[in-house]
């Protein structure tokens, strides 16, 4: 699993983490080797749900560290199913799930 | 002395980039897996990318859309000031409603860990920049209902810089900022 998802609730407030692989490059990294600049690929979308509902969404920059991580708090319970998916600036995707534990 | 300042600092920033969300939060224990799955991740994508191009050239024309469509985006803008117009914020009224919890010294600017918050009621969005950065805007977050305005992540650090967090209630935006002292620049240059 591309991103591992972890949701814990302690009295009402579930803390969602969230790490993703990704190389999350700049456009202005110069590859050693070949003196050439290395191409922009950065996540630039994550959306997390839990169920139908959309908790947040996450815009970002190349800003971002290379692999990157996400957490945050929302009021929910235990048994929610949290889903997070990412999209990148060249089109791909990859998700994750879990289910909210206490 | 100074040898184990500079045994310190490996350490440190060795950590941090492996091992940092490991230490910081010990039960979560995600770092470790993490980190053997890193290069063989990383590297197989590298391979295919280019030949992938070049099969398809459907998918590299929508490749290149993709890149252009983020070429008036707010996150590709190159000062901070051009940063907030893409956003449409004039000028933030700095809070100190909003937080912002970041390391007064990163050893690493690879892997800056930053907490942005605030206390301020019906927040609907959040953002962060990092002012001498060479694309200042890292991230915007836009909460659902039932969400708290709170939102950790990393972020990469060219060098000393204001982080700057803003809160969007309705329609008017709060900020705060923090300087953030970078000993060793992350954008890899």
């Amino acid at each position: 699993m591309a991103i591992r998802v972890k949701a814990k609730e302690t009295s009402g407030i579930v803390e969602v983490k969230a790490l993703m692989n990704h190389p999350m490059e700049t456009g202005q990294r110069k590859d050693k080797a070949t003196g050439e600049l290395v191409p922009a690929h950065y996540i630039n979308k994550v959306e997390v749900m839990a169920g139908d509902k959309k908790l947040l969404e996450a815009n970002w920059g190349p800003s971002v560290s290379a692999n990157p991580y996400l957490s945050f708090n929302y009021k929910g319970k235990a048994g929610d199913k949290i889903k997070v998916t990412w999209t990148d600036n060249k089109g791909g995707t990859d998700s994750g799930e879990t289910e909210v534990t206490t | 002395m100074k040898r184990r300042v500079f045994l310190q600092s490996t350490l440190a920033s060795g950590a941090a980039s492996m091992t940092g969300l490991g230490l910081l939060v010990p039960h979560l224990a995600l770092a470790e897996d993490a980190k053997p799955a890193d290069p063989a991740k990383t590297e197989p994508t590298k391979v295919e990318e280019p030949a992938k191009a070049e099969a398809k050239p459907a998918e590299a024309a929508k490749t290149e859309t993709a890149a252009a469509s983020t070429e008036s985006s707010p996150f590709t803008a190159t000062s901070y000031e051009d940063a907030l117009k893409g956003l449409n914020i004039a000028t933030p009224e700095e809070s100190d409603k909003v937080l912002i919890k970041a390391p007064e010294i990163a050893e690493n600017g690879a892997v800056v860990p930053v907490t942005i918050s605030t206390t301020l009621e019906g927040a609907t969005q959040m953002g962060l920049l990092i002012k001498n950065n060479p694309t200042p805007l890292a991230a915007i977050f836009t909460m659902g209902e039932g969400t708290e305005p709170n939102a950790t992540t990393r972020i990469k650090m060219a060098k000393t810089s204001d982080v700057v967090a803003f809160v969007k209630v309705g329609d008017k935006t709060y900020s705060a900022k923090q300087e953030v002292k970078v000993t060793l620049g992350g954008c890899g240059g």
